[in-house]
């Protein structure tokens, strides 16, 4: 995965930086020929106004907040907030629920019948973006940054992936590997005749 | 007849929230029995369907599809175009919005609206359809149903590396982060090309501002690529040297591919669908102008072929003008029916030479698990020898 997404890295680089387009495309889309080298347009943005959209969390870990959180915090908010929509996880269920299932007893089970966070989420980072930015579902955004590292230690630890004595904080989340990780290809379809 | 007007009439005052929002020609009106001798409704400052047309949406918890059997031409009227969003429509005042550039860029920067609006502007007609655009459950399908998750529109604003000229991109950065402006503050990272090659930032459809329902004030444009990347009500450009690995990117719009899971799989195969006649469709013996749209994420569409014998045999179909990039392109094939049951079905073919698969070379490329995204399979319709329409399920599980 890691040479993979390396190597797509490195091939997008050197298109763009050559500016051949790969597009099969004729179609001219604007001219530019006597354009200044800059319209003015718009404005410098202020380092306070970019942190307070910066809310994006990378696999490396760049863009957590300080703070922490464990499993046992993460259970009583997740039973307060989360488990009305996606379950407790412990057997299926004989309802729909609005919301997806995160875990279940047999993590790591065929993901073919169902797709959790322990058996098809390749990064634990993306737990802790996704939820502080828009969970849960009826009041978005209200969480603080520990309820967020408790909740995602509570889903990994109930995905079997850590257990419930390690606590998420900015150091450790990055180090957690996700078991579907290995399964993750980037796209090898390309442009001609080929079905894949 | 009658009957029939008034219930159009009454559909007027539908809505999805259910409030009376339009109330079109007065239902005594459409009750008169001779339009010559009743003077209608004087000029207005909208228009208005006529209320004997119910060409509606179809709306599920999380998506709504266009009615693609009841269109013609190639533009989906604005407020017909499909809708896919993660946490509803939000309202954003445009005199508010701002779209921030940062992260691997010489200059950080804020953009309004009214200075996205000062810059070279470019119009083009492209589709967008999610790459979840495919359903085969049963008999009973309309086009609308097996893939209305697919629209076209022309669509106005600045091209994105216009934007990046502004703000400069450093050598290093080779994906941004595109993050909406809704309660999903939905996010999904883009590889830098993309931004050189043909990505705009839109402010219009079809002539007017965007629908809220499309990203109003302004969203990302990526012809060709699965929908959910064409970030709506875009808020900000984040640029890295690496994805960002979103909940979008990861746990969806990625599909088992055999013993792998696909990621990143940006461009719509070609593909295509007969729009008529269709369930719930029935024609009569004779003369029939078979009737679809053809597309494809990687270019133009350069060939249609309709087979009429359950695809022993393949013609080939006229293609109505203009045929452009990465848009949807009419085909039509003038058939002569005599009367027995057959099955009738289309493939596409575009300018890199890929045809149009069927659900079994799919299955043979990709393994039993696959489903989910990215399905583009020939689908068949069976005439009966009633002149009933009937959609061809397939099974592959």
């Amino acid at each position: 995965m890691q040479v993979n997404i390396k190597t797509y890295i490195l091939y997008s680089y050197m298109l763009c930086m050559s500016c051949k387009h790969n597009s099969n495309s004729t179609v001219v889309l604007q001219d530019t020929a006597n354009w200044p080298a800059a319209f003015g347009f718009g404005r410098p943005a202020t380092q306070a106004e970019i942190a307070k959209l910066d809310i994006d969390v990378r696999p490396d870990g760049k863009g957590l907040p300080p703070g922490a959180g464990d499993a046992a915090t993460g259970k009583t908010i997740y039973m307060a907030k989360c488990a009305a929509c996606h379950g407790i996880g412990a057997e299926p269920m004989d309802v729909k629920l609005p919301g997806p299932a995160l875990m279940n007893d047999n993590a790591g089970a065929d993901r073919n019948k169902l797709k959790t966070i322990g058996n098809y989420w390749p990064y634990a980072t993306t737990i802790f973006d996704y939820v502080r930015r828009t969970m849960p579902y009826n009041a978005p955004g209200t969480l603080t940054d520990n309820e967020v590292y408790s909740l995602t230690a509570y889903i990994l630890n109930a995905n079997n992936i850590i257990t419930a004595q390690t606590a998420m904080n900015a150091a450790s989340l990055p180090k957690v590997t996700m078991p579907a990780k290995k399964l993750f290809v980037p796209d090898n379809r390309h442009a001609g005749p080929e079905i894949r | 007849m009658l009957g029939g007007a008034a219930t159009a009439a009454v559909m007027l005052f539908k809505s999805s929230y259910g409030k009376m929002i339009h109330a079109g020609i007065p239902e005594s009106v459409l009750q008169s029995a001779d339009p010559t001798k009743t003077i209608g409704p004087p000029p207005g400052e909208t228009g208005t369907r006529s209320a004997f047309e119910h060409v509606v949406k179809k709306p599920s918890d999380i998506s709504s599809r266009t009615p693609l059997q009841d269109l013609y031409g190639i533009i989906t009227p604005s407020d017909r175009h499909y809708e896919r969003h993660h946490a509803g429509v939000p309202a954003i005042d445009p005199h508010k919005y701002e779209l921030l550039i940062h992260g691997m860029v010489n200059k950080p920067m804020v953009f309004t609206l009214a200075d996205l609006k000062r810059f070279p502007s470019v119009s083009r007609i492209c589709f967008l359809e999610c790459s979840g655009n495919f359903r085969n459950s049963k008999e009973t399908l309309t086009p609308q149903e097996i893939c209305g998750l697919t629209s076209q529109s022309e669509w106005t604003g600045v091209m994105l590396s216009t934007l990046f000229r502004e703000t400069g991109v450093q050598p290093k950065a080779s994906w941004f982060l595109a993050e909406g402006g809704d309660a999903a503050i939905m996010t999904r990272s883009i590889p830098v090309k993309k931004a050189w090659d043909d990505a705009m930032i839109v402010y219009a459809q079809n002539g007017e501002a965007i629908r809220p329902e499309q990203g109003y004030p302004a969203r990302l444009l990526l012809p060709g690529w699965e929908g959910n990347t064409s970030v709506k009500w875009l808020r900000r450009l984040e640029l890295s040297d690496q994805p960002y690995m979103t909940r979008e990117e990861t746990s969806k719009y990625t599909y088992a591919v055999k013993d792998r899971i696909r990621q990143f799989s940006f461009e719509m195969d070609a593909r295509s669908i007969i729009t008529f006649p269709a369930f719930p469709q029935q024609v009569a013996k004779g003369w029939i102008e078979i009737r679809g749209i053809a597309w494809s994420g990687w270019g133009k569409i350069v060939k249609v072929e309709v087979s009429t014998d359950a695809g022993k045999t393949w013609q080939a179909a006229r293609l109505q003008e203009p045929v452009l990039d990465k848009a949807h392109t009419g085909f039509r094939y003038l058939w002569q029916w005599n009367g027995d049951t057959t099955e009738i079905m289309s493939r596409a073919i575009d300018e890199t030479g890929y045809t149009q698969p069927s659900l079994q070379q799919l299955v043979n490329a990709r393994g039993t698990d696959m489903g989910g995204y990215h399905m583009n399979p020939i689908t068949a319709w069976v005439i009966q020898r009633d002149g009933k329409v009937l959609f061809k399920p397939e099974k592959w599980k």
